[in-house]
């Protein structure tokens, strides 16, 4: 039985490594799976928080957090890949070793910021928040480096897994209204986004990002 | 219960447009349930600044005379773009571009999102507040994408991307708020509850708050709800969906969505002003507000259509908004209320006016669209008016904002600031003038469409601007009003 520090770490190290796995491969189905991994790191995290603090409040929404983001919204994004004729991102403006350069300076970069917060109130839990803050990094790295509708989902999806790592890091969870209003949120983004897809699919043919050029100033 | 009403209304009329199958009666329906949201506020607005602040729904809902003001400026809006909204859906369907299933979509859509937007100005929470302005994004991406077009597609892809991304940004901030909250120097530690993200509760642990952490969140909620604002260099989904999406959307997104996000940055930098002291919040303020004025200058001079013309305007405004509350003063402030309300109308009747243009011409290029004043009077009028309106002429009430944010930023010691706003307001005057003079007169073309608009359309319009151009001279009727909202954040 691995103990609370242990349990914290290791899923929190997860969570960056599924976000640097995601620039590392470049098939598109693979995002899939490593998505699904994340969400349930993440939800680990706040089921580990939730044990060690006797929060039910917390572990109702770690229970929340593996659902939304270990099952539902990996599948969601399995139904956009599912449909797409080009399932790899054949032309990333930076290439994958570049990436892969760029994510570790990323990484180093996130524990410069992220040391006034650690220092604000040292802890088992605030000690991993720079773990966070790069995969925040690495979803805007890759949300500006890829050029496919699914890597963009993909990116901005590492946004909010970092948020809340972030989040269950440094304070817990928030309130249950506001931890339960966000997952609606990002779930119904997806939604959002996984419409928009089907929609200029089928009226472009296939959809890289590279023919919405029509408006520009 | 008066605070619930508010949002029920709104929601309630959306869910039944969701039944009932599409007629104009369901759009008449829509709009009246603005007019009964606009007289609430009025009652709100004198409730809250006679007897102070309310709470409903175990404080979950919160109004002070600053929310009370909001609900206003959203009703007035809303208002005037539901009365529009009946008229766009009956000619889009009449020409075949849009189905009743879509009108239905329509409908329910601009319900939900002026729902949230009322959520959002009454939100006690500040957690719940961005739960609110995150969903105006989700309401609205559909109806940016609403004509279908691939245009409008990619409009919209870009805007629920962009802002997902940067409100993203906005939700980290208040994380850290909450942190700092948690943790607070020299005194007893909060109670970690859901009331600590409360604003009121927020503001009273303001000067213990931990300050290298809440300049790290100011700097990200500025970065964040600055993206929904549409304040540079966040701005670039703002002209794609505001010239795409309808136009009654058009006005509600640049009259008040943008502001209610501006609502949003005006609470948190309560907040930093107590806990940081004023210097650091108008720093971030000035940078992306001179950057915005600048932006909107630029882009402005060489604009060759008429609704992203309108779409950078809403841009400078903001801007001169950020500047307005970087000053931070109660006069400053009440200005800056004043300008909102004042943009709102204006921007509404602007884009309204603009969206009958583009509906009854097929094009938004102005070359293609000259003679505006001689082919179709009404409307020429009230653009020409409009836009006289929208560069601050007096009698209108921008004139009175804008002179009265120089005045309070003056006296804070932002002279050079006011000196760079007053180079660039030159230069979109100049632009906006020359642009404007090339649509409303010249030689019309032979074949032009010489039909004049209806009255249902140019009358709600006229009203709008006449109200513009009273505030101006005489704001006495908010005048109480807009003292005790300014109170509320001012320093």
């Amino acid at each position: 039985m691995i103990g609370y520090a242990a349990a914290l770490r290791l899923a929190s190290g997860i969570v960056l490594l599924a976000a640097v796995a995601m620039l590392w491969r470049r098939d598109l189905r693979a995002a899939v799976p490593v998505l699904a991994v994340q969400g349930v790191a993440l939800g680990v995290v706040a089921g580990t928080l939730a044990l060690h603090q006797h929060d039910v409040g917390l572990g109702v929404t770690a229970f929340l957090v593996l659902i939304v983001k270990g099952f539902v919204v990996p599948l969601l994004v399995w139904r956009v890949v599912r449909r797409d004729p080009k399932i790899r991102e054949t032309a990333p403006l930076v290439n994958v070793t570049a990436s892969l350069v760029a994510a570790a300076v990323l990484i180093v970069l996130s524990f410069v910021v992220s040391a006034k917060i650690t220092a604000l109130s040292p802890s088992v839990a605030t000690r991993l928040v720079p773990l966070g803050v790069a995969t925040i990094l690495v979803g805007y790295f890759l949300l500006v480096s890829r050029r496919r509708a699914v890597s963009q989902i993909v990116g901005l999806l590492l946004i909010d897994n970092g948020i809340a790592l972030v989040t269950f890091l440094v304070t817990s969870g928030v309130p249950l209204i506001v931890e339960l209003g966000s997952a609606l949120d990002v779930l119904l983004v997806v939604v959002v986004l996984q419409v928009l897809v089907v929609n200029l699919r089928s009226r472009l043919g296939t959809f890289d990002l590279d023919q919405l050029k029509e408006l520009h100033d | 219960m008066l605070l619930v009403s508010i949002l029920v209304i709104p929601l309630a009329t959306g869910l039944i447009a969701l039944v009932v199958p599409w007629r104009p009666l369901v759009g008449w329906m829509a709009a009246v349930s603005d007019a009964i949201v606009l007289a609430l506020g009025i009652g709100l607005a004198i409730r809250t600044t006679s007897r102070g602040p309310m709470n409903a729904l175990h404080g979950t809902l919160r109004a002070d005379a600053l929310s009370a003001f909001m609900v206003l400026v959203i009703g007035t809006v809303a208002l005037a773009a539901a009365l529009q909204s009946v008229r766009y859906l009956r000619v889009e369907i009449a020409r075949g571009a849009c189905t009743p299933k879509r009108a239905t979509l329509y409908i329910v859509l601009v319900q939900a999102f002026v729902t949230c937007m009322l959520g959002a100005v009454l939100a006690a929470n500040l957690g719940v507040l961005w739960v609110a302005v995150e969903a105006t994004t989700i309401a609205t991406t559909f109806l940016v994408g609403h004509r279908g077009t691939s245009k409008a597609l990619e409009a919209s892809w870009k805007y629920v991307v962009l802002c997902s991304v940067g409100i993203a940004l906005a939700f980290l901030g208040t994380v850290l708020v909450y942190f700092a909250a948690i943790h607070p120097g020299g005194g007893p530690v909060v109670a970690h509850g859901v009331n600590t993200l409360d604003w009121t509760s927020l503001m009273s642990v303001a000067h213990r708050l931990n300050p290298d952490v809440l300049r790290l969140a100011m700097a990200l909620i500025v970065l964040g709800y600055g993206t929904k604002v549409g304040l540079a260099p966040m701005h670039s989904w703002l002209p794609d969906a505001h010239s795409q999406a309808p136009a009654p959307v058009s006005a509600l997104m640049s009259g008040v969505l943008l502001s209610v996000a501006f609502y949003a940055l005006l609470r948190f930098k309560a907040i930093a002003d107590a806990a940081l002291g004023p210097a650091f919040p108008r720093t971030l303020l000035v940078v992306v507000g001179i950057t915005s004025l600048v932006v909107a200058a630029s882009l402005l001079l060489g604009q060759r259509d008429y609704k992203r013309l309108l779409a950078y305007s809403s841009i400078e405004h903001m801007g001169l908004l950020a500047l307005g509350a970087a000053a931070g003063s109660a006069l400053a402030i009440a200005a800056v209320l004043l300008h909102v309300l004042g943009h709102g109308i204006t921007k509404a009747v602007l884009f309204l006016a603009s969206g009958e243009l583009h509906q009854s011409e097929g094009t938004s290029e102005i070359a293609k669209v000259p003679a505006l004043l001689s082919r179709r009077p009404a409307l020429g009028a009230i653009m020409a008016v409009g836009l006289v309106a929208l560069v601050g002429f007096p009698p209108f009430v921008l004139f009175a904002s804008e002179f009265s944010m120089f005045r309070a930023e003056v006296d804070v010691g932002m002279g050079w600031v006011v000196a760079v706003t007053f180079i660039c307001l030159v230069v979109i005057f100049a632009a906006i003038a020359s642009q404007g003079r090339r649509l409303l007169l010249g030689e019309p073309a032979v074949d032009a469409v010489q039909e004049t608009t209806p009255r249902s359309v140019t009358v709600p319009l006229v009203i709008a601007l006449a109200v513009c151009g009273l505030l101006g001279v005489i704001a006495w009727p908010l005048q109480s009003l807009l003292h005790a909202a300014a109170h509320v954040v001012a320093r």
